[in-house]
């Protein structure tokens, strides 16, 4: 056992001498050892490789997913995104119920979870609470996004649910005749997973918002003070028009993660494949159905189906990121516009 | 870098080391034993685990593995030969048994009530649903608790002014297929609007969920629904549990006694598939009753494998019986579960010497 140890010793001394360099080494610095240039550039190489990779993996999936939904996109093109067929003895597929229930539930999620997120962005970035308060109020926050949805979908379904029922009816009472609250609540529903997708996005939407709020200079708010604006003054019209492309930003990457969230919403969508103006009424999305269906798919087209409708969901959040990158230039283009005037 | 060759060598050493000690007894174990895969439905799993798990006690040889991906997964797998032997609620259509190349025999393991839950709170005894009520629920023409057409059948019970909302599988199912299968024979509407299937179109905006747990857990949390599970699902969640009206007019619950009457006169096919039309509509014992089939190949690539099959299906259709009243299933009758046994006896065979 002795023998191989000292053997072994003295390569790894001269490992060790590559980053401890003795003291003339460390003096040197017009020339470059050729063991360290090969390293820098390996590294440099490997760095390029992974960063090329996701790439290539992204590329890579939405191939195969593109395969895979060819036997359905051949039957039935477009037609599919407005079909509100889905039969799978009859092997009869269309796609409206589902983009109509995952568009509205993540609009019910971004209609909540915005001001929300805002208020405490607001509330902990500002000084009217202690710190000793404000910054334990962020981390919670900020917690909610490491609970795993499965757990956020049981608590949906057994405390969630009951919560709302009385909340529901109520709005079912008073107003049935407006089409959105048009039907009788029970429980499971578009408006209940708009709520929980709400919860789950809230984080991304409170933290992002917070370190853009944070971000906007000090001089700024002692200016706007000094003018003589009032707290709320301050706030509403200068930091929140200051912050509002790095707002919009956080906006769209909640909205991103309402799209594609899947356990959570199955467990209280009702997985319902109709369309119904209501929010009471139970609804579908596509993670939700690919999740219930994929398992037990059988034939080529119901594949082609599943895999196309994935293929829609993975155009909706790259046109909703686009739509995100617009908007920010827009607005940077407009407030340079009011600057040269 | 960063590791010394020591460091690196001696982790290699040991980790090699504790690799032969962890695994060198399964390595040679598996050497040893037969091992036989299998997968398909999930209603009879609890049952076919308790099967395997007893039978690799008395036969120390053979292991045998199941997984539970539902009966169409089931039926995929055995056409891509990818499994020893497979499991259906459905056994197999005969276009889909044509397309198993090595051929495929027919066991029928156990049976099963689908029973008919519901939430109304408020409700305390048990519904009373005829032919006519249930399947027209389930096909849309009922809508509303308090219909006349199910106050009729239940005199006293004060059904609230309430719309019914049908849970149903969100997946591919034997259960769903078991189901609609028996209220198509009580009800032609019923029959052309929804169908008997493993996933039809159901009407009245229904919700639904995966697995049997997923509608149980459904009605169970969602007042004025009603939906359909595996009977040992309903007592388990203490699931409201509706009588049904059977062919004599008598309404009766989702019990093994009654299961097991309403199987006592299935005609086995000499395949042992069933006339579906004929198990949908019993004459006697709980309506709504299933069965569920394992299925295997008729060649084996070798003897030894033929030979555990053979030992598998003998254990499960005379010792496993026994344990299928626990599991609340229903046997199956000796008489048929002899001649399976016969059957696979003198049909099953290893590859070469076969005799299609």
């Amino acid at each position: 056992m002795k023998e191989p140890l000292e053997t072994a010793r003295s390569p790894s001394r001269a490992g060790i001498s590559l980053f401890h360099p003795s003291p003339e080494a460390e003096l040197n610095i017009t020339t470059t050892s050729r063991w360290d240039l090969w390293l820098e550039q390996g590294f440099t190489w490997l760095l390029c490789g992974f960063a090329l990779s996701t790439v290539v993996l992204l590329f890579w999936i939405s191939w195969v997913i593109y395969q895979q939904a060819r036997p359905a996109i051949q039957e039935y093109g477009l037609g599919f995104l407005w079909s509100q067929d889905w039969d799978v003895a009859g092997l009869a597929f269309g796609a409206l119920p589902y983009i109509y229930g995952t568009l509205v539930s993540s609009a019910i999620a971004l209609l909540i979870a915005v001001p929300v997120g805002l208020a405490v962005a607001i509330v902990t970035s500002e000084n009217f609470l202690p710190l000793a308060v404000r910054s334990p109020l962020g981390f919670l926050v900020e917690l909610i996004a490491a609970i795993p949805s499965v757990i956020i979908g049981l608590w949906g379904l057994f405390v969630l649910i009951p919560v709302l029922r009385p909340v529901q009816q109520v709005l079912y009472d008073y107003f049935k005749w407006t089409p959105l609250f048009s039907t009788e609540p029970f429980g499971p529903g578009l408006l209940t997973a708009g709520v929980i997708l709400a919860i789950m996005i809230l984080p991304t939407m409170a933290a992002i918002s917070r370190e853009v709020l944070l971000a906007v200079p000090q001089e700024l708010r002692s200016a706007s003070m000094s003018l003589g604006a009032t707290r709320w003054e301050t706030i509403f019209s200068l930091l929140l028009p200051a912050g509002v492309s790095g707002i919009l930003g956080a906006a769209m990457l909640a909205l991103g993660r309402a799209l594609g969230e899947t356990m959570a919403v199955t467990m209280v969508i009702g997985n319902s494949p109709y369309i119904s103006a209501s929010l009471l009424d139970a609804g579908y999305t596509i993670p939700a159905l690919l999740a219930n269906e994929f398992p037990e798919a059988l034939e080529g087209l119901h594949i082609g189906a599943l895999m196309y409708l994935a293929l829609i969901l993975f155009a909706i959040t790259l046109l909703v990121n686009i739509a995100a990158v617009l908007l920010v230039w827009l607005i940077g283009l407009q407030r340079g516009m009011v600057l040269n005037r | 870098m960063v590791f010394s060759s020591t460091t690196l060598r001696r982790t290699v050493a040991t980790s090699v080391v504790t690799v032969t000690l962890a695994f060198g007894p399964l390595l040679s174990a598996i050497a040893q034993t037969i091992s036989l895969s299998g997968a398909g439905a999930t209603f009879p799993e609890p049952l076919y685990q308790r099967y395997f798990a007893e039978f690799q006690k008395k036969n120390p040889g053979i292991q045998v593995n199941y997984q539970g991906i539902g009966s169409g997964g089931g039926i995929k797998q055995m056409t891509a030969g990818t499994v020893d032997f497979a499991a259906s609620d459905t056994a197999m259509t005969d276009k889909e048994a044509a397309e198993v190349e090595r051929g495929v025999v027919f066991v029928p393991t156990a049976g099963g009530p689908v029973a008919a839950v519901y939430n109304l709170p408020g409700v305390s005894q048990s519904l009373k649903l005829s032919q006519e009520v249930l399947p027209a629920i389930f096909a849309g023409q009922i809508t509303r608790w308090n219909d006349p057409k199910i106050a009729a059948d239940n005199p006293g019970v004060n059904l609230p002014d309430r719309p019914i909302r049908l849970a149903v599988r969100a997946d591919s199912s034997g259960t769903t297929f078991i189901f609609t299968n028996a209220l198509s024979a009580m009800d032609p509407y019923f029959k052309g609007r929804v169908g008997a299937d493993k996933a039809p179109r159901w009407p009245g905006r229904p919700l639904s969920a995966k697995g049997n747990p997923g509608v149980a857990q459904t009605v169970k949390r969602t007042p004025f629904t009603i939906g359909y599970v595996e009977a040992s699902f309903a007592n388990e969640n203490q699931l409201q549990t509706a009588l049904v009206e059977n062919e004599k007019g008598a309404y009766v619950a989702p019990t093994i006694e009654n299961a097991n009457r309403a199987l006592e006169n299935v005609e086995f096919d000499p395949d042992f598939r069933v006339d579906f039309e004929k198990l949908g509509a019993p004459a006697d014992g709980y309506p709504i009753t299933g069965l569920t089939w394992m299925m295997v190949y008729k060649q084996y690539p070798d003897a030894a494998k033929a030979d555990a099959v053979k030992k598998l299906v003998q254990y499960s259709l005379t010792e496993g019986q026994a344990l299928n009243d626990d599991l609340t299933y229903t046997e199956i009758p000796d008489e048929v579960a002899q001649q399976v046994i016969q059957a696979v006896n003198s049909t099953v065979t290893t590859g070469g010497s076969a005799s299609r």
